[in-house]
């Protein structure tokens, strides 16, 4: 059953992104930027949890959840810091996704030729 | 006639002229190809839960890592180009869609140099959604705080 909420509202987060393209003619980099602002402001209301709760990878695996994650880590280290954590934890919850992308990206480019 | 509205007319010339995309179908397979990358996400999630010690709230770190390997090495093989033209928004939208902007732009300028190519390159692409994400996340979170702490 997880398997199926997953698939069904993963799937329809990247159908948006798809109506985005064909219909107002963005690109995909300003899709995937608004969906991560957009993601933060979901967050910001507290409803992109719900999501979560509700699609488990259906919700975590598309870039939405980048913004979220930003966000909730620099909530998170605000209760402790204050204002000056917002800062400070802004990028806690996300550095595996962005270490392992700057790791995997630079090791695939030094081994791989392009194509093309 | 100034040369922008030259533009706008000549962009409202040619409208009926280019081919409207199929939205139907390029719908569905955003939508099979982000679902199933998405179910492949619940699976290592599950996986990493049960045999890693992770709970529900950590386990989308190792999750995205490991999906971020895979596309990476898929974009280093070059098959992930060919989900990107057959899902479009669906292999864009994942945090896989993330990875394959850093390695593609790292790849192509590969002929540059390790530093001034590869290095340099990497967030070409992908750069923009960190600096909305941080930008926004930044004003959001003063925003919920200076409520929080008013309240």
């Amino acid at each position: 059953m997880d398997y199926l909420w997953a698939f069904l509202v993963g799937g329809a987060i990247c159908v948006v992104g798809q109506l985005l393209i064909d219909i107002f003619k963005l690109t995909p980099a300003h899709v995937t930027t608004s969906f991560v602002v957009l993601g933060a402001l979901l967050d910001a209301f507290g409803i992109y949890d719900n999501l979560i709760k509700f699609a488990g990878a259906g919700a975590t695996v598309p870039i939405t959840s980048f913004g979220h994650n930003l966000l909730h880590g620099a909530m998170a280290s605000a209760e402790d810091h204050g204002f000056i954590g917002i800062a400070m934890g802004i990028f806690e919850l996300t550095s595996a996704g962005i270490s392992s992308a700057i790791l995997f990206g630079f090791l695939v480019a030094l081994i791989f030729k392009p194509k093309g | 006639m100034s040369n922008k509205e030259q533009q706008q007319e000549y962009a409202k010339k040619i409208k009926p002229l280019q081919p409207k995309p199929p939205y139907f179908i390029n719908c569905l397979k955003a939508y099979l190809v982000g679902g199933l990358i998405c179910v492949i996400g619940e699976a290592l999630m599950k996986f990493y839960m049960t045999y890693f010690n992770f709970n529900e709230e950590t386990a989308g770190n190792p999750t995205a890592a490991t999906l971020i390997l895979i596309a990476a090495l898929l974009t280093g093989i070059g098959v992930y180009d060919k989900i990107g033209q057959f899902g479009g928004a669906g292999s864009a939208v994942p945090v896989t869609g993330f990875a394959n902007a850093v390695t593609s732009a790292a790849l192509e300028h590969k002929s540059e140099g390790i530093v001034l190519g590869i290095a340099t390159n990497l967030f070409k692409l992908a750069g923009s959604v960190i600096v909305f994400g941080a930008v926004a996340a930044y004003i959001f979170g003063m925003i919920r705080y200076a409520f929080k702490t008013l309240m």
